[in-house]
């Protein structure tokens, strides 16, 4: 059955611990989520909230490698049908050497690559082989993004368009208001692309806002407050009350 | 900007710099872009902004020829740029006074500001009571227990401080808090950042600021000695105190140019924060923008250490990073024994005492005196003054006495 509206779930890797993240993906699954966002940690996670700020840190400090991130996006690939993108800051990914880093997700089956801190100017080579390397380069625009610039996004992006409806970082609440879905549209018309919409999403009446309108939802640091806060459990049951 | 800077891309450096930041930041990057580009090229701009170093900071600042040091080494003629008689005891007020002024063009009323030894976080507060803004400081829990002097200050003067303890709770996680909030309230607010690093054009930007500093020795030196210095000294954080006292001569090849680095405990150790001259700084991308960066293999940044709370950082200027690659600016590293040793001798030599930061400068001096001649000039920049660092000296120098004090002072307040 078609969803009025496509979802994607964030996991940090690593946090609280791989056993988790691999609980979370099955919840995924058995909720028909459509795209799942899996965070390689960095230790200057500067775009990001709290929430995910100390994920990010908690879980380097718990040993989490890059080579680890890795490993576990291949196994499930191998074992979920979701769509999979690799989250990171740029950093990880010059380390590792770009092509390199494409090759190896590219290879195991990574269908996107979301960088927040490359805007496509600073980050042309890294979009541009994304797409050499079969891979869906996620650009992100915002209510301030110019007309002007939001041509140069959907020239470099693929597929989707990641709509960030508000300032800040991730993790707090979102005021969605008509503006919004107004913006949601002028980028769809614009772009000519699908849009997904991050950064606040919390409760089922945050995604009856954005049917219609959005295409995909991106639901991050919710589920993993409610994992700290109330258990992995848990996350099947916010799923299946805002899918209902 | 000297041409030795120019010909590359918009931003850059050779390979180092640009702006890696969120796609909401560049907005407002470009608009601060285009409100500096316009006045650095506004002569009137450059007369108001000095007016008011001059009035408001004290500027010029001297150049102190250094006698006695001169004397006891009997080599090479050592001046001191003395930065520590600015307006605030650091170099740092003279960038900040320079963004309050394009914080006016911008029409913004609050300024945020990330600090680790706390000297820029005064100089912004000094600055936004005096040009009536309300500012936010981001400081490092760790440095905050570090520097609380700085932090009372800043707070007397109007700031409010925001201690933050994510990472290893120093200056680069207050650089990540204060993107933070400059992401959520960029319509109203300023990022005044303290070092010509980040996201373009802040590098650029402090230089510019900073380069006052220089522009000053030239003309001092010229008037003292009728010629330009051989070797021009100073300390390297993230590079606001070098690049202002290098960047009048950087197209003076004539002119070497020596950087000091945080050596803390020795390059074997690993506690240390020396990314240039201990060649362990590895390029990368961070913080909004790419440079030689303490790192391990898959890029998550080191814990750094240096008696300093001021170049204790993981990155470096991208413009550093470049002239340091080219072989236009030198770079050693000072170990803390080292500073120590610099700081008593200054200090005893010449009746100045130099803040623990560009102790570093003076100690890479010292350990290169052997290699002047009578003939040589040399210029020290003496980025701050020391006597702000008293805790930290104290404990550094393990003054016995100064202890005492402190826990008499302390146990008063216990009951």
């Amino acid at each position: 059955m078609a969803h009025k509206i496509n979802l994607m779930t964030h996991q940090v890797l690593g946090y609280p611990d791989f056993e988790t993240n691999e609980k979370a993906l099955e919840i995924f699954k058995k909720n028909n989520v459509e795209y799942v966002e899996l965070q390689i940690p960095f230790s200057e996670s500067s775009a990001d909230g709290p929430t995910f700020v100390k994920a990010n840190q908690l879980s380097i400090q718990n040993g989490t490698t890059v080579e680890a991130c890795l490993e576990f996006i291949k196994k499930s690939i191998d074992k979920n049908p979701m769509k999979f993108l690799i989250m990171t800051y740029f950093n990880i990914i010059y380390q590792y050497g770009l092509d390199n880093f494409l090759r190896r997700a590219s290879e195991i089956g990574v269908w996107g690559i979301i960088v927040p801190d490359a805007p496509v100017d600073e980050g042309v080579q890294l979009y541009d082989k994304c797409v050499s390397y079969q891979m869906n380069p996620i650009v992100i625009a915002t209510p301030y993004t110019s007309e002007k610039r939001l041509q140069v996004l959907a020239e470099k992006g693929r597929e989707f368009i990641y709509f960030v409806p508000r300032k800040g970082v991730t993790g707090s609440k979102t005021d969605f208001n008509d503006s919004v879905r107004e913006k949601i549209l002028q980028i769809k018309q614009r772009t000519l692309m699908e849009c997904a919409v991050g950064f606040g999403i919390q409760e089922k009446a945050d995604l009856e806002f954005l049917e219609g309108y959005a295409d995909i939802a991106v639901i991050g640091s919710k589920i993993t407050r409610i994992i700290e806060e109330e258990g992995i459990e848990k996350v099947d049951d916010f799923l299946k009350e805002i899918r209902e | 900007m000297a041409k030795i800077l120019e010909g590359f891309p918009e931003g850059y450096y050779g390979e180092y710099g640009g702006r890696f930041v969120p796609e909401l930041l560049i907005p407002v990057l470009d608009e601060l872009k285009d409100c500096f580009g316009k006045a650095k090229i506004d002569d009137s701009f450059f007369e108001e902004y000095y007016n008011l170093l001059k009035d408001y900071c004290g500027r010029e600042t001297p150049l102190t020829y250094a006698e006695n040091l001169t004397e006891y080494f009997g080599k090479g003629k050592i001046y001191i740029k003395r930065e520590d008689l600015n307006h605030s005891g650091a170099h740092k007020i003279n960038n900040v006074i320079g963004q309050g002024l394009i914080m006016k063009k911008l029409g913004k009323k609050r300024v945020i500001a990330e600090t680790g030894a706390g000297q820029h976080g005064v100089a912004t507060a000094i600055m936004a009571a005096k040009m009536g803004f309300k500012a936010v400081i981001y400081m490092g829990a760790e440095d905050i227990e570090r520097q609380y002097p700085n932090v009372f200050w800043m707070r007397n003067l109007g700031a409010e401080v925001i201690s933050v303890k994510d990472g290893t709770a120093t200056l680069k996680d207050a650089i990540n808090e204060a993107m933070r909030d400059w992401a959520a309230n960029f319509e109203d607010t300023h990022y005044c950042l303290g070092t010509t690093c980040g996201p373009h054009p802040f590098p650029e930007m402090v230089m510019y600021f900073q380069s006052v500093i220089g522009k000053e020795i030239r003309k001092q030196v010229m008037q003292k000695e009728n010629r330009l210095p051989d070797r021009v000294y100073a300390c390297l954080g993230g590079g606001s105190n070098s690049l202002g006292a290098f960047h009048e001569f950087l197209d003076e090849k004539d002119v070497r140019l020596i950087a000091a680095e945080a050596g803390g405990k020795g390059k074997e150790s690993g506690q240390h924060a020396s990314r240039l001259a201990y060649q362990t700084g590895k390029t990368g991308i961070a913080q909004g923008y790419k440079t030689k960066f303490l790192q391990n293999s898959d890029g998550q940044m080191l814990d750094t250490w240096s008696i300093s709370a001021g170049l204790d950082y993981i990155g470096v200027s991208p413009i550093c990073a470049y002239l340091s690659e080219i072989g236009r600016m030198e770079t050693a590293a000072a170990e803390d024994n080292e500073v120590i040793n610099a700081f008593s001798l200054v200090s005893r030599k010449e009746g100045i005492i130099p803040a623990l930061e560009s102790s570093h400068a003076f100690a890479v001096m010292i350990k290169d005196i052997e290699t002047t001649t009578k003939e040589d000039i040399i210029v020290v920049n003496m980025s701050g003054r020391g006597d702000k660092d008293i805790f930290n000296i104290g404990e550094a120098l393990s003054d016995e006495k100064w202890k005492e004090f402190v826990k008499q002072r302390g146990d008063g307040y216990g009951s």
